[in-house]
């Protein structure tokens, strides 16, 4: 093509060359309008503000919790002994021995005027580090932490109680109490808690803390990065990532260890199956010895994790169902009414045009006043639950099939009405036999979509009172403890909605042929 | 049209054809009925179910069903008017029930925006900026979910798996992860309707890229176009309308969604909506109501108005929800 021929072609098509300057800018202009507006929301919104002040610590442990469980030992000073204590439904059960806390025991006496000042049977007990050798110790767990071959562990535990044996003037008791703990991270991870004094092993690097009992927290030397203070003196945090914390207080050690899996899932800590392996509890209750009089064993077993404490694996599969309820019944409900209804509705099948705008109204008022307006509106008529969720339901969708179907009926094929027609046949036979077999698949694909999609709105509406998962979850949400069992109810609700996903697709499918089940 | 006329004299080949026609009939009645029985049972046993785990009695709270319409009613209709522009109120007494005008947000010194009309912008701000937020996401990930444009199948697989989780994850659950960790306010039910709005966008676009005509993107290629050059000169200029009015539908659906997900802590309209209701401030509540009504219809409006203009009128009201 020579330079001629292409400007003969210019200037042929100088609406092709040469648009206006608006057109041609057109795509640039409603970019940049876009982007101003962006800018303009991340002002409105001050999301760069709500961003940096995000605790994004707790983000991060809320997201690890969801796969895992914390185990929360307390430290306590407690003079010259340590207090080690689990919270009362900790994930271990009652007075758990975790083989991953190590603990000597030793006399200690003490005075019982309340004073802490203690004098320890071992010769400079609250010296530190040199004190092990002339000890009576005793791990109190299991020895499998290599660190313990170390120490001398061998020597007879001491009799307790031994503070009748020697009272003194103002009143010395001897006790045998723990001395020291060590707290096992996984890996070269130590936390060594001793009265007065806690070391920290981490990644090859050693922090050492003096602790002046409820007065202050000192490090010798400076802090690794992986450990933090607000104030000289302050509580000290230190964290392993994934493996966990632990906070290091004048008065008390808090000891936050993750592992990975959801603790307790089917059996609580009350269980007498709690703990064992797969293999026992099967072994159990199928050969077992019954553990209770008059019940078998397999209905304990069933007993104990549909009432699991931790999971409350019968609730949440309640609330699953009335969730599926509330779809399923509003969406049925809506449909059968909105069927009659669109018939009025329609223009070419009721001739009345009074009718027909009035229902058509009527239907938009239904769907534009929003399903949570409903929703909060019939929690308040019927109280929190299901009735409330599946009235939210039916009125919104009544409104939408409504149109909908009404839409369908007016877009049908004449000539099948007219052939019944012409043979005479009475008006509900005209509707029954002209109309019905157009509209009918086209409806019923419809309400299957919809009562698809309403599951999970059924979902949504339900945190704000009207019933089922929706409601749980927000309970579960709210109080910041329990993402892993957000976690179950989120799994619970895909596979839910995957399962109802593909039935009515399924079911569009074989109604209507492949094209018309793409919504 | 079950009364068919007999004929005695019906041939041999007649019989059988009325004999496989009884047949067809009774098979497609008993299906009928047997599925009408299913549906009757599942429906009776639902709600008996839902009645049960009611707080509620259905039967029991009827009566006063309309006992709380009665009061949701506020003492004279002009309050109404009042709580939804801000005027003060003649029985203000102090209390939160009758202090329309503490929620004035003034522009200048005289004008001001009424806080409802203020918390309302804030909604649709919200559905707006998930819209184009799920629009930007959706729009790249959907040619790589189309199947005439990725031969790659483990990539359109897992682009398909990806946008198929980003659907189906509840809102309430990122909306609520989000409000725990930043503060409670809108940017918390942003990132939740985005999220889904980009999965439910990504999935509506790939199955218009499906069907576009490929005789444009055969030309490009044929020229020796890169797939950048044929997806944005080839495909683009086709799917747009479909897009924009998937896009649109879509903000119709994200303004309801942010006034739910605002109720259950994300700020706006919704907020304000749950708490006047449990608060029982009757002209409050029944003027958001009032406003809430008038903003969907508008924004429905507009944008079937805009749907019209885009791509003709075409019934895309099925894509609701999804």
């Amino acid at each position: 093509m020579t330079e001629l021929e292409a400007n003969a072609i210019v200037a042929r098509h100088t609406d092709v060359f040469q648009r206006p300057l608006l057109e041609r800018f057109r795509a640039a202009l409603i970019i940049a309008a876009i982007a101003l507006y962006m800018i303009f929301a991340w002002w409105l919104f001050a999301v760069g503000q709500v961003i940096s002040n995000g605790n994004w610590d707790i983000a991060g442990s809320y997201l690890a919790d969801w796969v895992s469980y914390e185990v929360r030992p307390d430290i306590e000073y407690d003079g010259d002994a340590l207090d080690v204590s689990f919270p009362r439904f900790s994930p271990l059960g009652d007075d758990p021995k975790p083989d991953w806390v190590v603990t000597e025991t030793a006399t200690v006496e003490r005075r019982s005027a309340g004073t802490t000042e203690a004098t320890s049977s071992g010769s400079g007990a609250t010296s530190g580090a040199g004190f092990l050798g002339s000890l009576d110790t005793k791990p109190a767990a299991k020895d499998d932490g290599g660190f313990l071959g170390a120490m001398p562990s061998a020597s007879t535990p001491p009799e307790t109680p031994t503070a009748n044996t020697t009272p003194a003037e103002p009143v010395v008791t001897r006790e045998e109490a723990i001395v020291s703990a060590d707290v096992s991270f996984g890996g070269d991870t130590h936390i060594r808690v001793q009265p007065g004094f806690v070391t920290v092993t981490h990644k090859g690097e050693t922090l050492e803390l003096d602790i002046e009992e409820r007065l202050a927290v000192n490090a010798r030397g400076p802090l690794p990065d992986w450990a933090s203070q607000r104030a000289p003196g302050a509580k000290v945090i230190v964290r392993f990532g994934f493996a966990g914390r632990a906070e290091i207080e004048d008065d008390e050690v808090k000891i936050r260890r993750r592992f990975l899996g959801w603790e307790n899932f089917f059996f609580d800590t009350r269980s007498p199956y709690w703990g064992m392996p797969v293999s026992e509890v099967l072994g159990t209750i199928f050969f077992g010895e019954r553990i209770e009089e008059g019940r078998s064993n397999l209905a304990i077993a069933w007993d104990n994790i549909v009432n699991n404490a931790d999971w409350q694996h019968g609730d949440v599969w309640l609330k699953l169902l009335q969730t599926i309820v509330m779809a399923f019944a509003g969406t049925v409900f809506a449909s059968l009414l909105a069927f009659p209804l669109a018939f009025a509705a329609a223009r070419n099948i009721m001739p009345n045009r009074f009718i027909n705008h009035l229902l058509k109204r009527s239907f938009d008022f239904l769907r534009s006043v929003d399903m949570l307006i409903w929703a909060l509106f019939f929690t308040r008529a019927f109280g929190p639950g299901p009735l409330a969720g599946i009235s939210a339901i039916f009125f919104t969708d009544t409104g939408t099939f409504g149109k909908l179907y009404s839409e369908a009926l007016e877009n049908i094929d004449d000539k099948q009405r007219e052939g019944v027609r012409s043979v005479g046949a009475a008006p509900s036979s005209v509707q029954r036999y002209g109309v019905v077999p157009q509209v009918l698949p086209v409806f019923l694909s419809q309400s299957l979509y919809f009562w698809e999609s309403n599951t999970r709105s059924a979902t949504i509406i339900g945190a704000v009172g009207a019933g089922g998962i929706g409601l749980k979850l927000w309970e579960a949400m709210r109080t910041n403890q329990d993402w892993e069992n957000v976690a179950y109810m989120v799994i619970l609700i895909l596979l839910v909605v995957f399962i109802f996903d593909n039935i009515s697709n399924t079911l569009r499918q074989r109604l209507i042929g492949r094209q018309g089940a793409e919504g | 049209m079950t009364a068919t006329t007999h004929s005695p004299l019906l041939s041999e080949a007649g019989q059988a054809v009325e004999r496989h026609w009884r047949e067809l009939a009774g098979r497609r009645r008993l299906y009928t009925i047997g599925g009408i029985v299913f549906m009757v049972l599942a429906m009776s046993g639902s709600l008996w179910f839902a009645n049960e785990s009611n707080a509620g009695k259905f039967f029991d709270r009827l009566p006063y069903l309309f006992d709380f319409v009665g009061q949701m009613l506020p003492r004279d209709g002009w309050e109404i008017w009042r709580a939804l522009f801000d005027l003060p109120s003649p029985y203000d007494d102090g209390s939160l029930k009758y202090n329309y005008p503490d929620g004035r947000i003034y522009l200048t010194e005289t004008f001001y925006l009424p806080e409802y009309f203020y918390k309302m912008l804030e909604t649709i701000n919200i559905a707006l900026v998930s819209t184009l937020i799920g629009f930007g996401f959706g729009f790249v990930l959907c040619f790589l979910a189309a199947s005439n444009l990725t031969t790659r199948r483990w990539l359109r697989f897992f682009v398909r798996r990806f946008m198929e989780l980003l659907r189906a994850f509840p809102e309430i659950v990122i909306a609520g992860f989000f409000l725990a960790v930043l503060t409670i306010g809108a940017v918390p039910a942003i990132i939740a309707v985005s999220i889904h709005t980009v999965g439910a966008l990504g999935k509506m676009f790939f199955e218009v890229v499906e069907n576009a005509d490929m005789k444009a993107e055969e030309g490009l290629r044929a020229a020796g176009a890169n797939w950048t050059e044929r997806v944005w000169f080839a495909i683009v200029p086709q799917v747009m309308p479909n897009f924009l009015s998937y896009a649109l539908l879509r903000f119709e659906i994200n303004v309801r969604a942010s006034t739910i997900i605002g109720a259950v802590g994300g700020g706006g309209i919704g907020e304000a909506l749950r708490l006047s209701i449990s608060r029982t401030h009757e002209a409050k509540t029944l003027a958001i109501i009032l406003l809430l009504f008038c903003t969907i219809v508008a924004v429905d409006q507009l944008s079937a108005w805009l749907r019209g203009r885009i791509v003709g009128r075409q019934a895309f009201e099925f894509g609701r929800g999804g």
